[in-house]
């Protein structure tokens, strides 16, 4: 019984994570059938962020404010440098200044910080541990979730109840349609590179809380983490990416609990076969998104 | 209200509309008539800013509209209800009218009453608010994308092909509804293949042919003058 408590709450911790990131990828991808390669650096500079914050009279909440915002302006940078120049070239073209963009990111902090590992300010409420029923886990554990329960309901309450959601909604299935109803499609397009980088800064704080360091190069493992699951769960759709999310965390968990310590190292060789799995079963993902769909 | 002057617009190598100029007048219904493939629709999407034209001058009370702006001609006051009967399919009926008002979020008590009218309009719409629009039947869909024209509040509403598909009694009740709003003051564009249904609501009309306007006038002369087989079979 513990040991199940403790499994639901491993899951529901990296599953709440990997929901959220996997969220922050889609909103782009359903508005502009483009993926943001350079998504894994709004995770670094959030933590450089932090990095350079540390040591500051600051209180961390507000240092981990200030990185959160560093990964939105980053996102809506993205877009700027990126994307909106290019977009209505060719998808090709936005894929080369992406993978730019992400390689521009990644020298700069190599160039101007550091290649090795750096310090980010972890609250000391973080290392700690609690009980739950029997269970014993870190506090951290507990505030992901807590965060990505409450990340996902304000989501889907602003894609649900705004003016700004329902166009987000609208501009994923129908973009020049969307248009000619008046939704700007730039506004539309920052704010989904906007969301993105809200999404990377918050998974960003309990990432980072694990190791307690940045390096260069700590986007590529969430960024593949995020494609997988959007993969998993559809690409075209958002409660896909957050199901795809909680899915990969309980293949990554369960195989964690039950593969000998041997085999361990191999993890992800089993992660990614039963990916395959899924996807023989159901190429087009978990779940399907809207019936149509076009560029700008 | 509306003048195109000189409009061209071009899919790669093919001019699919050569120089057409046209003018539609404060609270009239001007029609645009034409075989399939003449560039009625281009035309109109070229207008409503949904495809970039080549060259022309499109101007909306005198204010020139920038080439491929779709979302800044509905500011200025213009509504496109595009021939592929586009509604959102996951979104409700009443998550698509309130889109429709986009422009106007300032104004919830504007936009609340206008939802009533629409719905008193198109009755079955308030039948179905709850409703993913996707469920709807072809009829239904095509008032809900009217309906939601309707919400950005237009002086100027163009319509592209607005019977396409749809059973006969339904388009004599789209053609019905076309005509109540015509009365009450709102200019428009109607592109209709259906000619002799447009012609008899319509007070002006432009036939065209091969990308050009081959002929204009009151829609009365236009009926009595050309010869609508003909208009079809290209004669």
């Amino acid at each position: 019984m513990t040991a199940a408590i403790q499994f639901v709450i491993d899951v529901l911790s990296l599953g709440g994570a990997y929901a959220l990131m996997a969220l922050g990828l889609v909103i782009v991808y359903g508005i502009l059938r483009l993926v943001n390669f350079a998504y894994g650096e709004l995770i670094m500079v959030a933590g450089y962020s932090l990095y350079l914050l540390d040591g500051s009279p600051l209180p961390w909440l507000v240092m981990a404010a200030v990185a959160v915002l560093a990964a939105i302006a980053t996102g809506i940078l993205t877009d700027y440098v990126a994307f909106r120049p290019v977009r209505a070239k060719s998808v090709t073209a936005v894929l080369i200044t992406s993978f730019a963009f992400s390689t521009l990111l990644q020298n700069a902090a190599l160039l101007f910080i550091s290649p090795r590992p750096r310090n980010v300010p972890v609250p000391d409420v973080f290392s700690d541990t609690v009980q739950i029923a029997g269970a014993i886990t870190p506090v951290r554990n507990v505030l992901t979730i807590v965060a990505a329960a409450a990340m996902l309901s304000i989501f889907a309450l602003v894609m649900k109840r705004t003016m700004l959601g329902i166009a987000m909604r609208a501009a994923a299935t129908q973009f020049t349609m969307a248009r000619m109803l008046g939704v700007p499609a730039n506004l539309v397009i920052s704010t989904a590179f906007a969301i993105s980088g809200l999404m990377a800064g918050v998974v960003a704080l309990f990432w980072l809380g694990r190791s307690g360091t940045v390096v260069p190069g700590i986007g590529l493992e969430p960024l593949l983490v995020a494609f997988i699951a959007t993969v998993i769960g559809g690409m075209r759709s958002l409660q896909g990416a957050v199901l795809g999310g909680f899915v990969l965390a309980f293949i990554d968990t369960g195989l964690n609990y039950s593969l000998p310590q041997n085999l361990l190292q191999f993890r992800d060789a089993f992660t990614f076969s039963l990916v395959i799995l899924i996807l023989l079963w159901r190429p087009e993902g978990l779940m399907r998104g809207p019936a149509s769909g076009q560029r700008t | 209200m509306l003048e195109v002057s000189d409009l061209e617009v071009r899919y790669g190598a093919i001019r699919a509309v050569r120089g057409v100029s046209l003018s539609v007048a404060e609270g009239e219904l001007a029609v645009l008539l034409g075989a399939n493939g003449a560039g009625k629709s281009s035309t109109l999407k070229a207008i409503a800013g949904a495809l970039r034209p080549a060259r022309g001058r499109i101007t909306l009370d005198g204010a020139e509209v920038p080439y491929g702006w779709p979302e800044r001609m509905v500011r200025l006051g213009a509504a496109m209800v595009p021939e592929t009967r586009e509604v959102f399919p996951d979104l409700t009926v009443a998550e698509n009218l309130r889109l429709g008002a986009f422009t106007r979020r300032a104004d919830p008590a504007g936009v609340a009453a206008d939802h009533a009218r629409v719905v008193e309009l198109f009755p079955v719409l308030g039948e179905r608010t709850g409703q993913p629009a996707g469920t709807l039947s072809g009829g239904e869909q095509q008032m809900l994308v009217i309906a939601r024209a309707l919400m950005s509040r237009p002086r100027l509403l163009l319509l592209d092909e607005p019977s396409l598909g749809l059973a006969p009694a339904i388009i004599e009740r789209i053609f019905a509804m076309i005509a109540e709003l015509k009365r009450t003051g709102l200019t428009i564009l109607l592109v209709e293949q259906n000619a002799a249904q447009a012609l008899a609501i319509a007070d002006h009309a432009f036939v065209m042919r091969l990308g050009e306007v081959a002929a204009s006038g009151p829609a009365a002369e236009i009926r009595a003058a050309t010869d609508l087989k003909a208009l079809y079979l290209g004669g």
